[in-house]
C-alpha cells in the first residue's frame, strides 16, 4: 500500500477524546527525505496527529504507516525508526546536557564509548559544548530546545517528529532552531513538524498541510499555498459609511476582514504596486472614498480566512503565540 | 532489564541533586525519633527502655515516608514530556517505574542505615544475632519495595504533585495507630481492631522481636505476606495504570 518513497502515509485518521472529535479523517503522504509541516491553530489536531504517527496514541479509525511500518500492528519497528521532540522539552533539568544525551544513548542501545562519542558530536553540532557540564535547569529556552532536539537524534532516527519546535522562543533562538532543522534534511532524514506560524512552515517545509477542526483543509508547496492565500493584505480606511458599505459590497467574498466601526477592511494582494493600484482603482474609481491604506504580510488568520472561510477561532496570531509561550513557561517551571 | 538499570541511574542522579528532598527524608525520621525518645519517652511505659521500643517504629516511619516519595518522582515524570520520549524509544512502563522503585530502594536503604546509626548513638542496644539482622534487613527491604511500588501506583493515579504528596502524608501517619510508638492496649478499644490488623503492625512486631531477641511468633510471616501481597498487587496494577495514563 505504501509507496517506496513515502516516509509517512496516513489515511482516514480519526480520534475523539470523550465527546470532542479531535481528528475527523486526516490523510497525509510525506516523501522520504523531505520536510513536511502541519500548519494550524491551537486545537486543530496537530499534536494528536503527531501522537498517532509516533505510536503514542492509537487512532479510533484509519491507518498509518511510518518508515514502512504500521503504527498499530508494528509499533515496535516504527519506534525504532523515529524520534519525537514534543512541545515541552523532554530533558531532565537536574541532569547536565551531557548526562541527558548519554542516557538517551544508553537507552537506544549504544555502548558506553559509542554513547559518549555520539553525545560529544551532538553537543558540538548544536553549539552546546560550552554548557555540556551544566545542569539543564540553567539553560535558556533556546538551548533547552536544541538539547531536546539533540536528544531525539542520538539513535539516528529515519523520521523525526517535531511538535511546535519554536513555540515560545525569542526571534533569535527561533532562527537558530530553523538553521538546525534545515541541517537535518541534509542527512537524508524525513522531518515532520507542526507549527502555528506561517513563516516557519514557509521557511522550513517542502510541503505544508493546513489543518483546521481535525481536517486537512489544504495541502501543497509553500508557493502553491501562498498563491491561493496571497502573501499580503491590503488594509483600507474609508472616508465615510456610504463608501465603506459600497466597498464591502463590491469586494464580496474577497473581503478578508472588516470593521464597520472603524470603517476599515482588508483584501488579499500580492503586495505588488500594480495589483495594489488596480485594487484601489476598482474600489475607489473617483479617488475620494479611501482615506488611507497599508500593506501587511498575511497572517495565519488570513490564510485561514482564505482557506476555510473563517478565522482561526478569533485568536490573532499574536495572541496564540503569547498563550503558547505562557504554556511553555508553565511547563518549564514544573 | 538494561533500560531499567539506565533509568535507575537516572533517578539516583536526580535524587542526589534534589538535596532538600534527601535531607527531609533523612532528617525527619531522626527528628521524630529524638522527639519521641527525649520528649514523650519519659511518659510512655513499655516495659523496656523506650529508645529500644521505639526504634523499629521509627525505622518503619522512615522507610514508609521515604518510599512514598516515589509517588512524587513518578508524577513528575508523568506530567513532563519525558515519558512520551521514553515510550517513543520503545521503553515500556515497567522499566520506567522499576527505575523509580529501584532508586527508591537504594535511597531508603541509606536513609534507614543513617537512622540506625543515630539510634545507636542515643542508646539503642539490640540483642540480635547475625541471622536476626539478616531477617531485619530482609523485612525492611520487602517493606520498602512494597511501599515504593504502591506509591508508584499513586503517582500514576494522582493528577498533580500535591495530590501525590498526599500519599506521603498517609504513609507518615499510618505507623501512629499501630504498636510503633505506644503499645496498642493503651489505645481506645474501637481502635484495637484497626491497629492490630493494619499492615504496619506485624512488620513492627517482627522487627522488634528480631532486634530484641524475643519470640517473633506469626508476625514475621504476616509481615512478609502483607508486603508480598502489596508488592504483587501494586506491581501488577501499575502496568494497567501506566497504559491508562498514557493512552
Amino acid at each position: 500500500m505504501a509507496h517506496r518513497s513515502a516516509a509517512i502515509e496516513a489515511s482516514g485518521l480519526e480520534k475523539s477524546y470523550g465527546a470532542v472529535k479531535v481528528l475527523r479523517g486526516v490523510d497525509l503522504s510525506v516523501a522520504r527525505g523531505s520536510v513536511f509541516a502541519l500548519l494550524g491553530p491551537n486545537g486543530a489536531g496537530k499534536t494528536t496527529t503527531v501522537r498517532i504517527l509516533s505510536t503514542l496514541t492509537p487512532p479510533d479509525a484509519g491507518r498509518a504507516r511510518v518508515a514502512g511500518f504500521d503504527v498499530i500492528t508494528d509499533r515496535r519497528h516504527v519506534r525504532r525508526a523515529i524520534s519525537l521532540t514534543g512541545q515541552y522539552a523532554a530533558v531532565d533539568e537536574m541532569q547536565t546536557g551531557e548526562e541527558n544525551l548519554l542516557m538517551m544513548g544508553r537507552l537506544t542501545r549504544l555502548g558506553r564509548t559509542e554513547a559518549r562519542g555520539r553525545a560529544r558530536e551532538l553537543l558540538e553540532r548544536f553549539d552546546l559544548t560550552g554548557a555540556a557540564r551544566r545542569a539543564v535547569g540553567t539553560y535558556s529556552g533556546g538551548m533547552r530546545r536544541r538539547l531536546d532536539l539533540a536528544a531525539g537524534l542520538v539513535g539516528h532516527p529515519e523520521v523525526i517528529f517535531l511538535d511546535e519546535p519554536t513555540t515560545g522562543l525569542d526571534p533569535r533562538s527561533r532562527q537558530a532552531m530553523w538553521d538546525v532543522v534545515k541541517g537535518l534534511v541534509t542527512d537524508g532524514v524525513t522531518v515532520f513538524l507542526t507549527t502555528q506560524y506561517l513563516d516557519e512552515a514557509d521557511q522550513l517545509a517542502d510541503r505544508i498541510a493546513v489543518v483546521d477542526g481535525g481536517r486537512v483543509v489544504a495541502e501543497g508547496t509553500p508557493a502553491e499555498l501562498k498563491e491561493r492565500v496571497a502573501g499580503r493584505r491590503l488594509d483600507l480606511v474609508l472616508c465615510d459609511v456610504a463608501g465603506y458599505e459600497r466597498a464591502v459590497r463590491q469586494l464580496g467574498v474577497r473581503l478578508v476582514w472588516s470593521d464597520a466601526d472603524r470603517l476599515t477592511l482588508g483584501v488579499a494582494t500580492d503586495g505588488g504596486a500594480a495589483h495594489v493600484r488596480a485594487l484601489l482603482d476598482e474600489i475607489d474609481p473617483e479617488r475620494r472614498a479611501v482615506d488611507r491604506f497599508t500593506v501587511h504580510s498575511a497572517t495565519l488568520d488570513d490564510v485561514f480566512m482564505a482557506l476555510t472561510g473563517h478565522t482561526a477561532r478569533g485568536e490573532s496570531r499574536n495572541a496564540t503565540g503569547e498563550s503558547a509561550a505562557e504554556g511553555a513557561k508553565e511547563a518549564a517551571g514544573v | 532489564m538494561s533500560d531499567a538499570i539506565v533509568l535507575t541511574g537516572r533517578t539516583i542522579r536526580l535524587t542526589r541533586r534534589n538535596l532538600d528532598a534527601v535531607l527531609t527524608a533523612m532528617l525527619l525520621p531522626v527528628m521524630l525519633m529524638l522527639v519521641f525518645v527525649y520528649f514523650f519517652g519519659g511518659a510512655i511505659h513499655t516495659g523496656t527502655e523506650y529508645v529500644t521500643y521505639v526504634v523499629p517504629g521509627v525505622m518503619l516511619l522512615c522507610a514508609g515516608f521515604g518510599s512514598a516519595n516515589t509517588a512524587v518522582t513518578v508524577i513528575h515524570d508523568m506530567t513532563g514530556g519525558i515519558v512520551d520520549r521514553f515510550r517513543s524509544l520503545d521503553i515500556g512502563g515497567t522499566p520506567i517505574l522499576a527505575g523509580h522503585v529501584a532508586a527508591s530502594v537504594l535511597r531508603n536503604t541509606v536513609a534507614t542505615a543513617i537512622v540506625f546509626g543515630v539510634a545507636f548513638l542515643i542508646g539503642f542496644r539490640p540483642h540480635a544475632g547475625p541471622f536476626d539482622w539478616l531477617a531485619v534487613a530482609g523485612i525492611l527491604l520487602m517493606f520498602i519495595l512494597a511501599i515504593s511500588w504502591l506509591s508508584a501506583c499513586f503517582g500514576l493515579i494522582a493528577r498533580s504533585p500535591e495530590a501525590a504528596g498526599g500519599f506521603t502524608f498517609l504513609m507518615m501517619f499510618l505507623p501512629y495507630p499501630s504498636s510503633a510508638f505506644v503499645p496498642i492496649d493503651t489505645m481506645p478499644g474501637w481502635l484495637h481492631g484497626f491497629a492490630e490488623h493494619q499492615p504496619v503492625t506485624p512488620v513492627i512486631e517482627a522487627l522488634r522481636g528480631l532486634l530484641l531477641d524475643r519470640p517473633v511468633g506469626d508476625s514475621a510471616w504476616q509481615a512478609l505476606v502483607w508486603c508480598g501481597g502489596i508488592l504483587v498487587v501494586a506491581a501488577g496494577a501499575s502496568g494497567a495504570l501506566f497504559r491508562r495514563r498514557t493512552a
